[in-house]
């Protein structure tokens, strides 16, 4: 059976395994490096990335986490998770493990009281996902490899380059899994096409 | 179509704190040392509460300058207290852009009948609560966020052990019971029947809580996630202490890795003197904060 692995240092872990396992995969929390060896697909979900990332560099995950992604296992981000794998963060000099070519800008949308819900067409998964943005990130600049699969108000919310996908919202907090279900279906062919 | 302040919007805050440490901070000199430690938030106060309690008087919404220093000073979101009742405080916290209101009996009550109505603000709000009905109460008002009320700046971790407990314990009890116990137990405890039926269907609260009130050491960190807290916030122990940065960053890993005793031990060592703390029994009836609403 697939095993998708949700990074459990901080954040909203409990909804991405509830979601995970509603599509039909195994579901663990990560939170020592050594299990990466057990699962197939990675989950970075939505929390403080400031926190995350000090913890990635406590316990030593930065370069397991790399790796994992260049065996070509999948690895979804999502909120704080799409500003870990940017390669560049909007008004910082560091970005965090730079998977996917783009740019993003931290809570893009504004603070909490401009936080909100709102249909948005994700090509290919859905036509009205109802996403939900917390202090959200978005996309400022992507490279020329990266797939736009979303776009509100034209600023950039879902990415997708090779085994790397990246939402700004949070599919985990609604019971709409079609999100979760193509990250489970990415995941599901990685395994078979090794 | 977007709605901003929606339900799911104000609570799905709160869970993207859980695992998380949440830091009292009096100027944007202790808000980065916070956020370099790795707090989630920070609360914004113009005294902790051990100070407050030192101080005496009456205890009110920060000044505006201070709360504004620290919601400049850093990207993490910033937390502020108003006083329980004071609708124009909330009101005041949320047009300034702060994250989310803590309704807090560390702050003298404004009004000693009602809270606010949370449902009606765009920002979310957290309230403290020493059990269930209690707990139930905040939320049918719209919080978003529990903590336990535990005795803000003891330095002593005994209340929100009991306020923890003492909600999971009325949460397993409630989950045993048929749906006609339900109604008398909503009469016992004072709280809305529907939340109660919901709680008793998925074995937890709707909303994530907090450990809150007497957190002073990284094992006390631990032992209240041990206990069922979705993170932990610390008052007066952080700054109280004699090496902020390295007690906050303690704190931070002993909660993420709560049931890693070797790494606890080792977080623990030569972190100097912990606040002092007070014992309860020493403190007069009327200066238990805790007391302060229902």
């Amino acid at each position: 059976m697939t095993t998708i692995g949700v990074l459990a240092l901080q954040g909203a872990v409990r909804e991405h395994l509830r979601a995970v396992k509603a599509c039909g995969a195994n579901a663990i929390e990560i939170k020592r490096k050594e299990q990466l060896a057990e699962i197939d697909g990675l989950i970075l979900p939505g929390g403080e990335s400031t926190t995350i990332r000090r913890l990635i560099d406590s316990y030593d995950f930065f370069d397991a986490i790399q790796d994992f992604g260049k065996q070509g296992k999948p690895i979804f981000g999502t909120c704080a998770g799409m500003i870990l794998m940017a390669t560049a963060i909007k008004d910082q000099d560091t970005a965090h493990l730079k998977l996917i070519d783009m740019e993003v800008a931290r809570n893009a949308f504004g603070r909490q009281v401009a936080s909100f819900e709102a249909d948005v067409e994700v090509h290919g998964i859905a036509a009205d996902f109802n996403a939900v943005f917390i202090r959200a990130p978005y996309v400022v600049k992507a490279g020329p490899d990266v797939e736009i699969l979303a776009t509100y108000n034209e600023h950039i919310v879902t990415v997708r380059q090779g085994n790397y996908l990246a939402t700004a919202f949070h599919p985990e907090l609604t019971d709409d899994n079609r999100m979760i279900a193509y990250f489970v279906q990415m995941v599901k062919k990685a395994v078979a096409s090794t | 179509m977007s709605h901003t302040g929606t339900e799911r919007v104000k609570r799905g805050m709160a869970e993207m704190q859980k695992g998380g440490v949440i830091m009292d901070v009096v100027n944007a000199e202790q808000a980065k040392i916070a956020e370099e430690a790795g707090a989630v938030a920070v609360m914004a106060l113009e005294r902790v509460p051990s100070d407050i309690r030192a101080a005496g008087g009456v205890a009110r919404m920060a000044d505006p300058t201070i709360t504004e220093e620290v919601l400049n000073a850093v990207s993490i979101p910033v937390m502020a207290k108003a006083r329980i009742g004071h609708i124009t405080e909330a009101r005041v916290l949320e047009a300034m852009g702060v994250d989310y209101i803590d309704e807090s009996e560390v702050l003298t009550p404004a009004d000693d009948v009602y809270h606010i109505n949370k449902s009606d603000y765009t920002v979310p709000f957290v309230c403290g609560c020493r059990n269930l009905g209690e707990a139930a109460r905040r939320i049918g008002e719209g919080a978003s966020m529990l903590r336990t009320k535990g005795e803000p700046g003891t330095g002593n971790i005994v209340e929100a052990v009991r306020h923890m407990r003492q909600v999971q314990s009325e949460i397993r009890k409630l989950t045993a019971m048929s749906r006609d116990e339900v109604m008398t137990y909503a009469k016992e405890i004072g709280a809305p029947f529907e939340l109660l039926i919901e709680i008793r269907e998925d074995g937890r609260l709707p909303v994530v809580n907090f450990a809150a009130g007497g957190i002073a050491t990284p094992s006390d960190a631990a032992l209240m996630m041990e206990l069922g807290a979705d993170g932990v916030f610390v008052g007066s122990g952080i700054f109280k202490s004699a090496n902020p940065a390295k007690f906050a960053k303690a704190i931070v890993e002993a909660t993420t890795h709560y049931r890693d005793y070797k790494l606890i031990a080792e977080l623990s060592k030569d972190l100097g003197v912990a606040m002092k703390g007070i014992e309860m029994s020493t403190i007069e009836a009327h200066d238990r904060m805790q007391d302060r609403s229902e």
